[in-house]
């Protein structure tokens, strides 16, 4: 009776053997790069949106400053997003009769809220505060990227734990004067070491305290 | 020393029987078991299902059309309101997160809460976003339009216009509201035949009667516990009823507050016919059988104007003669209070005893009665008069006069013979289906309107929320009545304050109190009556029958509130249900054991409930609760086991019946209680001492604290810490139920409690010492400890519990994966683990959600959690100081707890500040550790309960003898 296996299942033995490790340090591979992706976390995903709301166009080319509409950043956990009325106080003159702006007519008229879509969802057990990191001089173009160059929103950092971390470990590299947190073409000027370290100094900013689980997590 | 006395929770514990009402671990409780098979395809098709996740659709963000103007999206807005307490107001500040109320606090300004606030104030915002709530108005059992309602009441309006009103009647609750006396009264004047009848379920007449019999009016008593250094309370729970409540705890506590060796404290003597917590705060306690009480008030009330002591005495004549030498050393400022419910003989013997000891004036004063109003009759009287055909409709704005009701009375079969009912109430209950009309009503938090306090004082109530399903307010229903058309709710109540201008007005919404308005003491003369031709004899044959409306649930309008059922009985630690109490010896007597079946016999009506043998119950006397009422459209009272008294109370002797009996029959009844779950094996856990131990310095010796291997901490910030003073605590349940609504804590229901499952972050421990017959009752708050060297950091397999750079213990729901080991290794057993997802996913879980508190992750199964220290409100003070660039002041962190406690024995702040409240309050030479000796470093510490005991009946509270 001649063998069941004959030399040549040698070399698919030796295929099979190979080509499983190999499949599994790909799975691994991909199990650990696939949560760091755009695809998983969103980062440069374009969300669309009821109303085709241009960040180019209000902040960038007119220059209105972020606080116009996102009223609760300095005081609130939650920016906030403009009521209705605040677009209507220049789209009552502007553009009165825009296509595009229907739905804010609409809004304004049925007395019911537009129902944007969120851009940066962050996960539920996570409990982020905007004024705290604004007030200490972390510019908006620091997290939210050169929003004054989007036409449309995405989001333009991970928002994973870790690229929080980064910056709750060692925030200096983050930091710019205050009076520049709204500013979204800031440049660092020449001496912004020196600046740093003293706004660090100044704001009392002590990231031993910053890493603790229940800063974000409660 | 009585520290060395070991104390006692239950008479298992005592006698060596073990542990009876210990859970089963063989019992399984929960959902039925699921199939092998089932279960693989579940875990296919959640596999499957776990893909879908990433491709979820982004969440809406919907923001204001018209943004409220000072709302900032984010950060709550706290209103002043005022909660209703048995027709009084009880002023509380509302927090509110983009218009849902979310958190209920006490308002400081007010003279009935002074910034604390109870356990059924805590469940206002579980009982708003009930689910069982009445949605819609219904005609005899269909849903119809109001106006469809209002097309009725015109027609009722034509007849009663017609015949002056004499067929209709109102029944109405008991109420202080000026807005709705005042439109009562105009009722009365357009409809001169109308009767207006009050049924008011936990009625005390004793007072009102007493004060009329001896000063000719109708008065209010109003007991100033802050002046008072000797107090005497016959039968009075001025630390748990009436809506002085949380001012009487806090004025009673002030004199209680030792931190020096030379700190001196009031004494509080107490008689009382059932375990209360007033009994358990005393120095001195004696149970008395509710029939003696007229007796034994007779006899003090002699004793303390000085003259002899009668021969036959239903209580101790030497702890009588004592204590009266004692109270009339202290003059006027001793302070004599009768329980509420006690008849006017016993109100008029203490005013009578005030005035000989000098004190009416003093330690108590004497007002007007709060929303005095001449009533027709009660409800009994209502019935009569519809059974004799004069009334053919009744306007019902009562909560449940059908369940509520005297059983002599029968209300449902009078209720049934009318032409038209109409029902205006929260819920679809057992008056509603007899109804012709039912109408939704308005909840305290949805309501425009007014109340008083305790002492008279009117605050506004103003609504939080639009009524969630179109519920009417009182004075809304009575303007439906009234000819004239009916304004909306705001405008009913602006029109009663119409003498405020309109900055006056917004100042009173804003504060929540209307400045100068609380009653001045009356300038009263006696008539010259003396209190003995009061005096009824009762009979003694038989057992006595004590009732007692529930703590939480009130007359049972609370019913079905889960967190309200959930919460342990102060005293019994009952829980979702309730027992009739009677004294060691009765049930040895009778041949009865704990929990055993029992069916109450009085009147020829007869009463099944589970006999709860509880010590310093007097003797030959039962209590039991009202309050535990069911009703098919309520859902948690289906799951409920309480045992209803209502069938067996009279009109004429809502109080105490007597000449009952009791039979025990065969087998056990349901009756869980939180007695047995965590207790602490005998160690020195619980530490008493006297008033004079703490000046003579004999306390002991702090425990040496042995070596320790875990990780030393530095804390350069920060070092939060709290206190908690024994002596202060009341154990009214208030912490817990405060912790329960700030955190999101589910409450589990009877199964899982019995399984010692309860999820309550806060527990209040009961102890016992001395004998069964007559115990000290002590409580002791137990939060998680927050240990310094954490048993339970170091055996957690996934970092999910760790030690923050302020000292916490912080628990990370989002790492924990559920091993219970922490739990195990916790000695204080304050870790709760979810068992099963309370998270309402089920129908209208937006409505239950509606009142989570955003600031806190709602747990899911699977999951450890425990007191953070309310991390949220560390989080939102350190935020708000470091966007100030300043320190954290003290005073600015307020734990849900220390803010609910009305005697504020709680204390919490930073151990770095020297100046910090709890860092005076850690200096007390009675400060310890709970099982220090195991070194774990708790940074929660207590002060050993101190009590003042006379030194001449000098063995310490619990240990006179009780009346036979």
């Amino acid at each position: 009776m001649s063998q069941l296996f004959g030399p040549h299942f040698n070399g698919i033995a030796r295929f099979v053997l190979w080509g499983g490790a190999a499949l599994v340090l790909v799975l691994i591979a991909v199990a650990a790069a696939l949560p760091r992706s755009a695809l998983v976390t969103g980062t440069d995903r374009v969300v669309a949106q009821p109303v085709p709301f241009s960040h180019k166009h209000h902040a960038g080319e007119l220059g209105i400053d972020c606080r116009y509409c996102h009223t609760g950043v300095e005081t609130s956990s939650f920016a906030g997003l403009p009521p209705t009325e605040t677009c209507m106080t220049c789209h009552s003159q502007l553009w009165t009769n825009a296509g595009m702006l229907a739905p804010v007519r609409q809004s304004l008229s049925s007395g019911k809220p537009i129902a944007w879509n969120r851009v940066h969802d962050l996960p539920d057990y996570v409990y982020f505060n905007h004024a705290i990191h604004v007030d200490k001089g972390v510019g908006c173009t620091t997290c939210h990227g050169r929003i004054d160059r989007m036409a449309m929103t995405w989001q333009a950092k991970p928002l994973t734990m870790s690229w929080c971390l980064d910056c709750h470990r060692d925030p200096e590299p983050n930091l710019r004067p205050k009076e520049a947190v709204f500013e979204t073409g800031w440049q660092p000027p020449d001496d912004i070491a020196r600046l740093r370290a003293l706004l660090m100094k100044e704001e009392n900013i002590h990231p031993e305290t910053m890493t603790d689980c229940y800063v974000c997590h409660r | 020393m009585s520290a060395t006395d070991r104390p006692w929770r239950s008479l298992d514990e005592i006698d060596g029987s073990g542990d009876s009402t210990a859970p089963s671990p063989l019992t399984e409780y929960g959902p039925p078991r699921i199939e092998r098979r089932s279960l693989l395809k579940m875990m296919a098709a959640t596999t499957a299902a776990a893909g879908l996740g990433a491709c979820s659709r982004p969440e809406a963000i919907l923001p204001y059309v018209d943004q409220p103007e000072m709302l900032v999206p984010g950060i709550p807005v706290t209103y002043a309101t005022t909660l209703s307490s048995q027709g009084f107001g009880i002023g509380a500040l509302v927090e509110t997160h983009e218009g849902r109320p979310v958190k209920v606090e006490g308002n400081p300004d007010h003279p009935s809460s002074l910034g604390a606030t109870d356990a059924v104030m805590q469940a206002a915002v579980w009982t708003l976003f009930d689910p069982d709530r009445s949605r819609t108005p219904v005609k005899r059992g269909a849903t119809a339009p109001f106006a469809d309602f209002l097309a009725d009441a015109a027609r009722l309006r034509a007849q009663m216009a017609a015949d002056k009103g004499a067929s209709a009647a109102l029944l109405i609750e008991p109420t202080t509201s000026p807005t709705v006396l005042h439109q009562l009264s105009a009722l009365r004047k357009t409809y001169p035949a109308l009767r207006i009848f009050m049924h008011d379920t936990l009625a005390t007449p004793g007072e009102g009667e007493a004060t009329r019999h001896l000063f000719g009016r109708d008065l209010a008593v109003l007991p100033r516990f802050d002046r008072a250094s000797r107090i005497l309370s016959l039968d009075s729970d001025f630390l748990a009823e009436g809506a002085g409540r949380l001012a009487h705890a806090r004025a009673f506590t002030a004199n209680r507050r030792v931190r020096k060796q030379g700190d001196g404290m009031n004494r509080l003597y107490v008689l009382e016919t059932t375990p209360t917590i007033t009994g358990a705060a005393a120095d001195h306690r004696l149970a008395m059988r509710p029939s003696h009480a007229d007796a034994a008030a007779a006899a003090i009330s002699s004793a303390l104007s000085g003259e002899a002591l009668p021969g036959d005495l239903p209580v101790d004549a030497n702890f009588i003669r004592i204590m009266a030498e004692d109270m009339r050393a202290a003059g006027r400022d001793a302070l004599v209070v009768a329980g509420s419910h006690q008849s006017a003989h016993v109100h008029a013997a203490a005013l009578a005893a005030n005035m000989a000891l000098g004190s009416l004036g003093h330690t108590v004063e004497l007002i007007e009665r709060p929303g005095a109003f001449r009533f027709d009759g009660d409800l009994a009287d209502l019935c009569e008069a519809i059974r004799e055909k004069q009334i053919r409709s009744v306007l019902a704005l009562a909560h449940d006069p059908v369940a509520t009701a005297p059983v002599d009375a029968d209300a449902a079969g009078a209720f049934s013979g009318l032409d038209l009912l109409i029902h205006w109430g929260l819920y679809r209950n057992n008056t509603a289906v007899l109804a012709d009309w039912h109408i939704p009503a308005a909840h305290d938090l949805e309501s425009w309107g007014d109340l008083r306090g305790h002492d008279g004082t009117a605050s506004l109530q103003q609504p939080m929320i639009r009524p969630l399903f179109g519920g009417k307010t009182l004075p809304e229903m009575l303007a439906v009545l009234s000819p004239e058309p009916a304004g909306d709710a705001r405008a009913l109540v602006r029109e009663t304050w119409q003498a405020l201008d309109d900055d006056e007005w917004q100042h009173a919404l804003k504060r929540g109190v209307l400045e100068g308005s609380a009653a001045t003491p009356a300038d009263v003369r006696p008539a010259g009556r003396r209190p003995e031709t009061l005096r009824r004899d009762r009979r003694t044959s038989g057992l006595d029958i004590r009732f007692v409306a529930d703590p939480f649930l009130g007359d049972g309008r609370h019913a079905n509130c889960a967190m309200l059922q959930e919460l342990p009985n102060p005293v019994t630690r009952t829980v979702w249900g309730n027992g009739a109490f009677i004294s060691p010896a009765t049930a040895s007597s009778l041949g009865i054991s704990d929990g055993q079946a029992i069916t109450i016999s009085h009147d020829g009506r007869r009463l099944a409930a589970p006999a709860l043998i509880v010590p310093g119950q007097p003797d030959s006397t039962v209590t039991l609760t009202l309050g535990h009422i069911r009703s098919s459209d309520q859902t948690v009272t289906r799951d409920a086991r309480g045992h209803d008294a209502y069938p067996l109370r009279q009109a004429g002797s809502p109080w105490l019946a007597t000449g009952a009996a009791i039979e025990p029959s065969d087998g056990e009844m349901d009756l869980v209680t939180t007695q047995h779950h965590q207790r602490m094996e005998g160690r020195d856990i619980l530490r008493t001492a006297t008033l004079a131990d703490l000046r003579e310095g004999r306390l002991p010796e702090p425990e040496p604290e042995p070596e320790s291997l875990y990780p030393e901490w530095e804390y350069e910030q920060e070092a939060w810490g709290m206190s908690i003073d024994l002596t202060a605590c009341i154990g009214c349940m208030a912490c817990v139920s405060a912790c329960q609504a700030e955190n999101n804590i589910p409450a589990v229901g009877p199964e899982e409690c019995a399984a010692g499952h309860e999820m309550h972050w806060l527990r209040i421990d009961r102890y016992y010492t001395g004998p069964p017959e007559a115990p000290g009752t002590h409580f002791q708050p137990v939060p998680c400890m927050h240990c310094e060297k954490a048993p339970c950091e170091v055996v957690c397999p996934v970092n999910a519990t760790v030690h923050t750079h302020d000292g916490l213990n912080a628990q990370v729901y989002n790492r924990c994966i559920g091993t219970r080991y922490c739990s195990q290794n916790c000695p204080y057993k304050v870790r709760r683990f979810n068992f099963f997802d309370y998270q309402d996913f089920g129908e209208d879980a937006d409505l239950r959600q509606a009142g989570r508190n955003p600031d806190v992750t709602v747990r899911s199964r699977g999951v450890m959690e425990k007191c953070t220290y309310c991390v949220q409100r560390i989080s939102r003070a350190r935020i708000d100081a470091k966007i100030d660039n300043r320190l954290i002041a003290d005073g600015d962190v307020v734990t849900a707890c220390q803010q609910a406690c009305p005697a504020q024995a709680i204390s919490f702040g930073n151990l770095n500040d020297p100046d910090a409240r709890v860092v005076a309050d850690k200096a007390a030479p009675h400060d310890y550790a709970l099982l220090a000796h195991l070194g774990t470093r708790p940074r929660t510490t207590y002060l050993a309960e101190i009590k003042n005991p006379h030194p001449d009946l000098a063995k310490p509270q619990g240990e006179d003898t009780a009346d036979g």
